[in-house]
This record gives C-alpha cells, structure tokens and sequence, in this order.
C-alpha cells in the first residue's frame, strides 16, 4: 500500500509540473496583458510597469523565476491587478471562505442526499421514493445561478431573515445561503446515485440470503448495504469535494463572499498572471490529493480491491 | 502696460482668493439620523488605496476621502481649497504656486507640509514606483517628467518644490492655464514617506496606513468589504458628519438592488433598462446624473481598414443613419443624452459647437445619407457594404450594436456582422486596428474639453480610429497654452464632425438609488467627484 502511495506521489509532480507549464503558455498566449485598458498605457510607462513585475524578460526566464519562487520561498509572486498583496495574501484571504461554505455544503448534501437515496431505494415505488426523486430532479433542475437571487429574495427582501450578501469572517447568518444554494443540486445527484446504487444492491444475492435468514432490516442495510451501495458514490464524491471547496463563480458573485472562484475568473478575464497560476495550482493539488484520499478509502473500505 | 501693470493683472487673473471651504452643510433645523454611515456597493475591488498607484473610478472615490489633495472640488464642480488655501501662477502658466493650510494634519498627528507633495509626485513619475498613472505627471507638463518616467533624468530633477513647509512650486515645460483643476485628481495627493519606507507595499494596509484626508482605512477584506472611518485629526472634523464608509463589493447589479431594497445599501447602480420603473415606482430615490463621458464608434482609419470608410461621405452616411434619440429613449431610458460632439455638452472651456448635422431632423440625415452613401458608389445603386461592428462581452454593448447594425441595414442597405470579444481579446484587437468599427468609451480626467479632444492627436496612444489631420494637431497644440481655448475647442469639434473619424453616439449618465436620507450628492458634480465629508444623513 505504502509502495502504492509513493507511486502516485511519483506521478504527481510531473503532472503538476506539466500543469504548471501548460497553464503558464496557455496564459501568455491569449490576447492582452494584466496592464491592458480602456485607455492604455503610454509605452514608457507601461515598460516600467512591466519591469517592476519581470514581464519584461523571455518567458523560459520568467518561468525559471517562478519555479525558483516557488519551491525556495513557497511564493506565488505578486498580484497585477492588485499590487500591494501577494498570492500568498489573496489565497489566504479568499481559499478560507470557500473552504468553509464548500465543507458545510458537502456535508449538507452528503448527508441530506444519502438519506434521500437510502430512503427512496429501501421504499422502492412508494410515495417517499416518489418524494425523493422528484425532490432530487427539482434541485437538480434548480441551477444555482436561479436557486441564489430567489434565496436572497425570499430571506433577505421579504422575511429579513437573513443578510443578502457578504461573509463577515464566517458568521453563521452569511454562511447559510452559499451553503444551500451550493449544496442543492450536488445532494440531488448524491441521492440519484445512492438510490439506484442501493437498489441493485439490495436485489443482490447475499441480501436475499440474509433476509431469507430472518435477519431485522435495519441491520441488513447498515451491516450489509450501506458499504458496498456507496462505492459508486465514493468516486463521485472525491472531485465533487474539490469542486465544492474550490468554489463556484456564481456562489461568490452572488453572495459577495469574497471566495477565489470569483476571483479566479476575475483574474482570468484581468490577465492576472500570477493569481491565475496560483489557483490552478492550488486546484491542481487538491485534485490530485483527493482522488488519491479516494484511492486509499476504496481499498480500506472493500477488501477485494489491493494496490 | 508696463511689465509691472501686466504682472498684477495676470496675478488678478490667476490667484484665486479663498472661498470657505466645503464640509457638510447641515442647514438649520435638519434632524440628524442616529446611523451616519453610508453604505454603497462597488462593482469590483478596487486596484489600491495609494494615491500614486490606484487606477480605477471606485479606487478613486476612496483615495478621495482618505487623502486630501491640494484642491477639492464642490458639489458643482468648482475647485475648492484642500490642503492649499490659495494658488497662483506666473504671467504665462508656466509656474505654479500654492500655499498650504498650517492646521492640516496626518493621521498619526505630523503636519502635512509642502514636502508631502514633492514625495509624492516624485514617487508618481519614479520608475521604480511604476506607477500605471505616472502618466498623469506627464499631462500635468511637470518639468522632466518625460525623461524621468524614459529613465533618461534623476527623479530629483522633476520640476516640483518645497520652498518652504507650506509653500509648494510647480514648474512646467508647457503653459497650461488650467494646471490647478488637476490638483483634485487622486495620483496627486500627498504620499507619508516615513509609512510608506517603514512598510514597503504593505503600507496600505488598516493598521499601517496614516492619510491625512477626513477618513481612514480601518478595515479591508479584499473582494468584499472595506471600511473607512472618520478620521479625528483631519483640519475640518469638526464640520464631518458622516461617520463611517462602507464599500461592499457586489458584482450583480441586480443583487445589489435587492439588497438595496432590504436596507443593507444606501446606494447601488440601476441595472440596464430598470430606470423607468423604478424612477416611477421610487421618484426620490431613483436618480440619473449626467457624467463627462461619451460613448463613441471608431471607423478604422488604417491602411487595413474597409476602404468604403476611407472615404468621409460614407463615414457620414453612417454616423447620420443613428438615430441617437432612439437609442436614448428607447433602449437606454436611463438619462444619457444624444452625442453629436465627442466633448459632452456643459463642459468648462468649450462654446457648444455648431454642428450641422444635429441641427437637422432624422429625417433630414437620413436622407442625406442615403444620397451621400450613393455618391460614394455604395447603397442600393452602388456596391454593397458589409461592415463588422467590435464590442466587448456586455448585454449593453450587444444591444446596442444590434440597434446601430438594424439601423444602417434598414436605411441604407449596409450589411452588419456583430463581432464580440472578451475584454482584454477585444482591447488587442482594437490596438492592433484588427476591426472596421469598433465601440469606445472615453470619460474626462478633469473638467476641460482637451481630456477628449487630445485622442484626435496623430500620436495619441488613445486614438483608435488613428485619425490625422495636421490642422487639427496644430490647433490642439496652440489650445494647450490658452487660458481660453473655448473658441479653438469648439472649431477641432466641427472639423471632427465633418471628417467624422469616429461617430458619437451618446453621452453618459450615472443613473443610482440613493437612499432619501442622504443629503447632499453632488448631482451637479459632472466628474461624477463625490465626498463623503461633504454628506450627510437625516432621520427618516
């Protein structure tokens, strides 16, 4: 096992270094730079600028510099846009905001979605199977980008429950809204994939066997159902971790929350080179750790599968 | 007149005598509100709170209220005295002088003195600043600023001075009789130089940050809030009334004016098409602001552009084939008004100009377009014309180049092709004359006609269309030393609207809700420059 993990490590830095490359040519390539604008900059300036941020050397230079900064000082470079924070900065300001809505979401939806999907297979045709599909396919249908203005509608302009935007540091009232609007539609396919994997399951022999030996149901789904119903779920589970704490474009602009999915596209659309690379690294290594983490979990949770 | 006489006139002329200070002007009787705060919402977050760095209009607005320049402006738009309490130049522009307040105060209790300003003008043009606005040093004609900004002379040689704590010369390379109203602009505010070495790029941050205007930064989280709060030591706290700026960065507009509705803002933009209802709905509330901006198409002017636009008549043709009032009231409905000058209309320093054209019905253009397109061998009669109309990705942009397209096909037969692209794709292609007509949009530095009226300068790096016309440059040159160059303005617009390298479409307005009880906004401030010092709020 250990050999195994070490293997994957092996794999691991190449493919981030490829990442690394691909994404840096990519960026460079596309039209304009951090300093274009409506009214661009006059040449000299816009030489000085890009001196000031080594935009002025060869891009294997450029590179080489990044790298070096990289893994000697663990620094991502300085923002562009905003040139008095660094990546470092702007990540740790905005990774915490939606590491904490997108934690809260998945075990918002893991858990609302499993019981959905539990319940709907074990009551296969009755109305609470009926119930939880057409609730799943609703949330599923309900894309976030609606599901959001309709939430700040109802709670903020008409009850005031709730405020309609911000993030405050993580206080309980601004976390709600991202962490349903978010959670919505990934509990709906969790439920989808829990109900069907559940019901061929529980058609399976060794389940027919158990209950032709009078054992309680309950006991059957927990001891025996539960574990391998929720392998196919595992390998859904893993990218839709990183896709949840990494953020969504439209929970951010929404909400306001300040997370760096916002902040990615942002700096996408505003050539702010370094911002961008700094998050495709960081998507890139929670990625790669967590379909890992999904490897490891398959083993431990089902014997018949060794490295 | 002997040289003494014609000194003190130009002195008379030049020197401006003190008028009281702006601050709030609470009138007697108005009740207070409990809550001065002011909340608004910001598009995006702002590039920087340092004066020589920031480069946006949010930014801006910031730097406004936490630094405090030479000049302020009121809420007409008249240049009132900040850190100066008066300024004076020589006979002919070329030297400027200003005498600085002796109550005026940093945060951390140093007086500002002229020193402040000389730090920061050279930290504008110093290289090693970088600034995207030392440009800004250039327009301002500042002795050496070129070669300094070219690193061709030492940062010490910019023509700028201390003579003393509170006196301050300028020197510069041109005339420029309107050098003062520069002096509101945020790239020249004054900079604290022991902050700024102690902390580097960090400066800027709560906690390290020192400025000398009514607020200061005591709170910023990055993409979605910061906070400024007013400031004790400022000269004039004691007329200060709003006590705390908010800034929320909320990208939809539509979300912000739900959040406007449920009282968490006190002032949001007016989404695209929203302001007849909620002008309707809302009649205090809801207001539009004419700005000094102009929305404008550039015909490509290059070798590589479409060869029927080379041609003036159908250049014509199509500028006179939109109908801006259309476009105005029907698809934008939000109080812009219709452009037939690049300089908007009520701009310091400019005589309306007399354009032919827009004396003329729609019909009357509309006509005459027809017949100058035909003579031009174009039209029905003539070869077919297919143009491509450039924009960025923007509902409003679209919209509009769907209306103009619709327009020049209808009336004159002229087949259109809407070519969108991603902002930074879309600025690259119009830089590289990669289009036949493409959307612009230019807003005023300061209040005077030279901040459009420059782009149609041969070598301007603003001039898209890359017009050229050696009058015009002359007179451009000549309008520069001119302490009233209304009547040279006002001949570069007619030559324009005859030539019509570009076509004006319409002019700006800033269309808001404004929370009610917000006294004060500057409606009549046409450069949009708003203080919060200047406002209040009274009980609901």
């Amino acid at each position: 096992m250990l050999k195994y993990i070490l293997k994957r490590l092996g794999v691991a830095i190449p493919t981030m270094l490829i990442l690394i490359v691909f994404s840096f040519v990519l960026m460079r390539l596309a039209p304009g730079g951090p300093f274009s604008s409506e009214r661009p900059l006059p040449p000299q300036v816009l030489a000085n600028v890009n001196a000031k941020f080594g935009l002025d050397q060869p891009w294997h230079i450029q590179l080489w510099e990044y790298m070096v900064g990289i893994l000697t000082r663990f620094d991502f470079g300085p923002s562009f846009a905003y040139t008095d924070r660094s990546v470092n900065d702007i990540i740790a300001q905005g990774f915490p905001v939606t590491f904490t809505y997108g934690t809260w979401s998945f075990i918002l939806a893991v858990l609302v979605g499993c019981t959905l999907g539990i319940a709907a297979a074990v009551r296969h045709n009755s109305w609470l199977d009926y119930f939880a599909v057409g609730t799943s396919i609703g949330a599923q249908v309900l894309p976030n980008f609606v599901m959001a203005p309709i939430l700040v509608i109802v709670f903020t302009l008409w009850l005031g429950w709730l405020p309609g935007g911000g993030w405050r540091g993580g206080q309980w009232p601004y976390v709600i809204m991202p962490v349903i609007a978010l959670g919505t539609s990934y509990m709906a396919s969790i439920a989808r994939i829990t109900r069907s994997s559940m019901l061929e399951v529980l058609g399976s022999n060794f389940i027919r066997t158990a209950r032709a030996k009078g054992m309680p149901p309950i006991r059957i789904i927990v001891r025996h159902a539960l574990k391998p119903a929720l392998m196919p779920l595992l390998s859904y589970l893993g990218p839709a971790f990183v896709g949840m704490v990494t953020g969504s474009v439209v929970i951010d602009v929404y909400f306001s929350t300040g997370g760096i999915g916002q902040l990615f596209t942002n700096s996408a659309f505003n050539r702010d080179y370094s911002v961008i690379m700094g998050i495709t690294i960081l998507l890139g290594a929670l990625t790669i750790t967590f379909n890992l983490l999904v490897d490891i979990l398959y083993a431990w949770i089902d014997p018949r599968i060794r490295y | 007149m002997t040289r003494t006489t014609k000194l003190l006139a130009a002195l008379a002329a030049t020197t401006c005598l003190v008028a009281p200070a702006m601050a709030a002007n609470v009138p007697d009787g108005a009740t207070l509100a409990d809550d001065q705060s002011f909340t608004y919402r910001i598009l995006d977050e702002f590039t920087s709170p340092d004066p020589q760095i920031v480069e946006d209009v949010s930014g801006s607005e910031i730097v406004r209220d936490l630094f405090e320049g030479l000049i302020n402006q009121d809420a007409d738009g008249n240049p009132v005295p900040g850190v100066a309490t008066e300024w004076s130049s020589n006979e002919d522009f070329t030297e400027w002088t200003f005498t600085l307040r002796d109550n005026a105060v940093w945060s951390d209790g140093e007086p500002v003195t002229a020193h402040d300003f000389v730090y920061a003008w050279k930290r504008l043009v110093d290289p090693a600043t970088a600034s995207p606005y030392a440009w800004f040093g250039e327009l301002m004609s500042l002795d050496n600023a070129s070669a300094i900004i070219a690193g061709e002379a030492e940062v010490d040689d910019l023509g700028v001075e201390a003579v003393d704590d509170h006196t301050l010369v300028a020197r510069l390379s041109a005339p420029l009789p309107h050098f003062y109203m520069m002096m509101s602009h945020a790239s020249t505010f004054p900079a604290p130089q022991w902050v700024i070495e102690e902390h580097g790029d960090q400066w800027t941050r709560p906690g390290n940050i020192v400025t000398n205007g009514a607020y200061i930064l005591t709170e910023h989280v990055p993409q979605e809030r910061s906070v400024r709060e007013k400031s004790e030591t400022y000269w004039d706290a004691e007329n200060t009334v709003i006590e705390t700026v908010t800034a929320l960065v909320i990208n939809d507009e539509n979300q912000a004016l739900t959040r406007f509705m449920a009282g968490e803002l006190d002032r949001t933009e007016v989404p695209i098409g929203q302001f007849p209802r909620l002008e309707e709905e809302y009649p205090d509330t809801a207001i539009s602001i004419p700005t000094l901006c102009t929305y404008y198409y550039n015909f490509n002017l290059r070798d590589n552009g479409p060869e029927a636009t080379h041609d003036e008549r159908v250049r014509q043709a199509l500028s006179y084939a939109i109908d801006r009032d259309v476009i105005v009231n029907q698809v934008l409905q939000a109080g812009q008004t219709p452009a037939y000058v690049f300089a908007p209309v009520g701009m310091a320093n400019m005589d309306t100009p007399n354009v032919e054209y827009e004396n003329w019905t729609q019909a009357e253009r509309d006509a005459r377009a027809v017949e100058l397109l035909a003579e031009a061998g174009y039209g029905p009669d003539g070869e077919s014309l297919q143009l491509g109309i450039l924009y960025n990705t923007s509902d409003a942009h679209r919209q509009l180049a769907t209306v103009v397209g619709q327009m020049w096909e209808q009336k004159l037969g002229v087949q259109t092709t809407l070519e969108n692209m991603e902002w930074n794709t879309f600025l690259d292609s119009r830089e590289n004359g990669d289009f036949d007509v493409s959307r612009g949009g230019w807003c005023a530095d300061y209040n005077d006609p030279s901040t459009f009226l420059d782009l149609f300068q041969t070598t301007s790096g603003y001039n898209d269309a890359k017009y050229s016309n050696t009058d015009v440059d002359a007179m451009l040159n000549e309008a520069k030393g001119l302490e009233d160059a209304a009547d040279i303005n006002r001949q570069i617009e007619e030559i324009v609207a005859v030539e019509m390298p570009i076509i004006p479409v319409y002019h700006y307005a800033n269309a808001y809700m404004l929370n009610p009880q917000i006294q004060d906004w500057p409606v009549n401030n046409l450069e949009a420059n708003w203080y919060s010092k200047d406002l209040y709020k009274i009980a609901e």
